[in-house]
């Protein structure tokens, strides 16, 4: 793919919590490592932005493997936030990531408040342009998703990271609970920008051979393009019930997923899974993004946010 | 290290055991780069995931990788009913391959592959003069390239499980009996991993430099995702690596299985 095939003609951009990104395509956080590996393909910043691999105040290991498997139009992923620890990333990472004028989106999760803090605070004077705040990790014992599963516990650690930092806060939401926009209004209280949805379903696969289950922690993230329409109805559940920017994630695969997402409530995008079956996917979707404008005379995507018309 | 990302044309498709396919693909860019021990990551119609098939031969000239699978689930069935002709879209190539080095004229090296291990062994055996192959399988209806290892290797022992067809039993006698002999410089090995453990085990025991090529469930296939974990000790530290970036190939002595 050469830099003029890629080239947009019309103005893709899109604004979320005062941030302005190229277009609304974002690679999703834990799909596209700190970006690097996808360089030999295309350069970086034809993409909207990046959410970087989820970091947490000391290096982590991760689960054990497998952690990796397939589902109908999906799969199952139980990595546990392995990363480098905050420190790497900021000196090794976030330079790289940065180069050519990227839109960067540091992921940050923790076991505790305090690992939180700490990981905010020092992103602070880094050139980060965006915190997403990772309570929704299905992986990890501690912490993780056990912060997003309540309103209670999204308000503490939103409040917490909020006091810290002056960065725009997007507060990442899991699906696995009873009311999304309850966890939504709670965040979206306690100071939080932006809201980005979905993280993974939980999920589960046997190998019926062996008996075992064939994610080594036994259950693991579900992605991909089955759990699309879960997605589309939670962004727009939650678009209506809170009043800040929201970005839809999980199963796009398609510059017409996106709009549908775009349509439901979102006003930008975020790609993960559908980096795996073709690491193209991002700038195929930005491709068909621009020719739907064409199509149909739009001066600005934000033209289409939340514009669906339920019955 | 450059990988490409095409759809390239199939040449040639052959069954050459049952459910065991053998495809040349024209991927001139992707050929030029490859290494032996490297992989290439296969998209199948209608699959989220890729599937990793390691590479099998390289010829730099014709602008060719050659790769042979096993079906083993609906993606493998799907990439096997590819035709020449037919489009295979791959990244190629990824991963480190095997260590190749300068070896004195009166040694050799034991390229050790077990099943649907064998195939890079045959790409590793296309860079020695001296080669002595070791292959096992669970029977004698299981057995690969064994015409195409000894084009291009001193020796090709075949071992079956079951006895059917070769030497009865695991790789790792017909391995020891060549190690004592004392001539071997390099041991290169590809498998399940109760082989790759013996294998390890034997190299140790005979203090021969190895390389030990991994599998494992793989997402993204370039290092972005962490999905395929191994653990691996290297300066006295317990790491976790991705098999795919880090990998798939890594030093005997360094790897935890």
């Amino acid at each position: 793919m050469s830099e003029s095939v890629i080239k947009c003609k019309k103005d893709l951009s899109v604004t979320v919590a005062g941030v302005k990104f190229p277009n609304p395509v974002i690679a999703a956080s834990g799909t596209y490592g700190f970006g690097q590996d996808y360089t030999d393909l295309y350069p970086l910043n034809i993409l909207g932005g990046i959410s970087c691999k989820g970091t947490t105040i000391n290096p982590k290991d991760g689960n054990p493997a497998p952690r990796i498997a397939e589902t109908p139009a999906g799969m199952l992923n139980s990595v546990g936030l392995q990363n480098p620890g905050v420190d790497v990333f900021i000196s090794e990472h976030l330079p790289k990531a940065k180069r050519d004028g990227n839109i960067i989106i540091a992921n940050i999760a923790g076991a505790t408040l305090d690992d939180y803090r700490a990981v905010a605070e020092k992103l602070e004077d880094t050139d980060v342009d965006m915190i997403e705040l990772n309570i929704s990790c299905p992986n990890v014992k501690q912490g993780g998703a056990s912060w997003g599963i309540t309103c209670d516990g999204a308000a503490t650690v939103t409040k917490a990271v909020r006091a810290v930092t002056k960065k725009p806060l997007m507060v990442k939401l899991t699906p696995n609970v009873t009311n999304i926009t309850e966890i939504a209004k709670a965040a979206e209280a306690e100071g939080a920008d932006c809201l980005s949805l979905i993280n993974t379903l939980l999920g589960m696969r046997i190998d019926i051979k062996t008996r075992r289950p064939i994610l080594k922690n036994n259950v693991g993230g579900f992605s991909g393009p089955a759990v699309f329409p879960v997605a589309v109805r939670m962004v727009w559940q939650v678009a209506n019930a809170v009043g800040i920017d929201v970005v839809g994630l999980g199963g796009i695969t398609t510059a017409e997923d996106a709009v549908e997402m775009m349509m439901a409530g979102a006003k930008a995008v975020q790609v993960g899974t559908a980096i795996f079956t073709d690491p193209y996917a991002p700038v195929k979707i930005i491709k068909g993004l621009e020719r739907y404008m064409e199509e149909n005379n739009l001066n600005s995507l934000e033209e289409i946010v939340g514009t669906v018309r339920p019955w | 290290m450059a990988y490409f990302c095409n759809a390239y044309p199939v040449l040639e498709r052959t069954e050459i055991a049952e459910g065991i396919f053998s495809y040349v693909i024209s991927c001139p860019e992707a050929a030029a780069a490859s290494k032996a021990g490297q992989f290439v990551h296969i998209r199948a119609e209608g699959y989220t995931l890729r599937r990793p098939i390691s590479i099998c031969g390289i010829d730099r000239e014709k602008g060719t990788l050659r790769i042979v699978f096993e079906v083993r689930g609906g993606g493998t069935d799907t990439l096997s009913r590819l035709k020449p002709g037919d489009k295979m879209d791959m990244i190629a190539p990824l991963g480190n391959g095997f260590t190749v080095k300068e070896i004195p004229e009166e040694k050799n090296v034991v390229a050790v592959g077990g099943g649907i291990g064998v195939p890079p062994m045959l790409g590793i055996s296309a860079e020695y003069k001296n080669v002595k192959a070791i292959i096992g399988f669970r029977s004698g209806d299981k057995v690969i390239l064994e015409e195409d290892l000894k084009r291009l290797c001193a020796e090709v022992t075949v071992c079956t499980d079951d006895g059917s067809y070769g030497e009865r039993g695991v790789v790792t006698n017909p391995l020891e009996k060549e190690l004592e002999k004392g001539s071997t410089a390099m041991i290169y090995a590809c498998g399940p991993t109760p082989m790759l453990k013996a294998v390890k085990a034997a190299a140790e025991k005979y203090n021969i430099p190895c390389e030990l090529s991994l599998e494992q469930r793989m997402a993204c296939g370039v290092g972005a995702c962490v999905g395929c974990a191994c653990n691996i000790k290297r300066g006295g530290k317990d790491l976790v690596l991705r098999v795919c970036k880090d990998g798939p190939v890594f030093k005997a002595e360094e790897v935890v299985l």
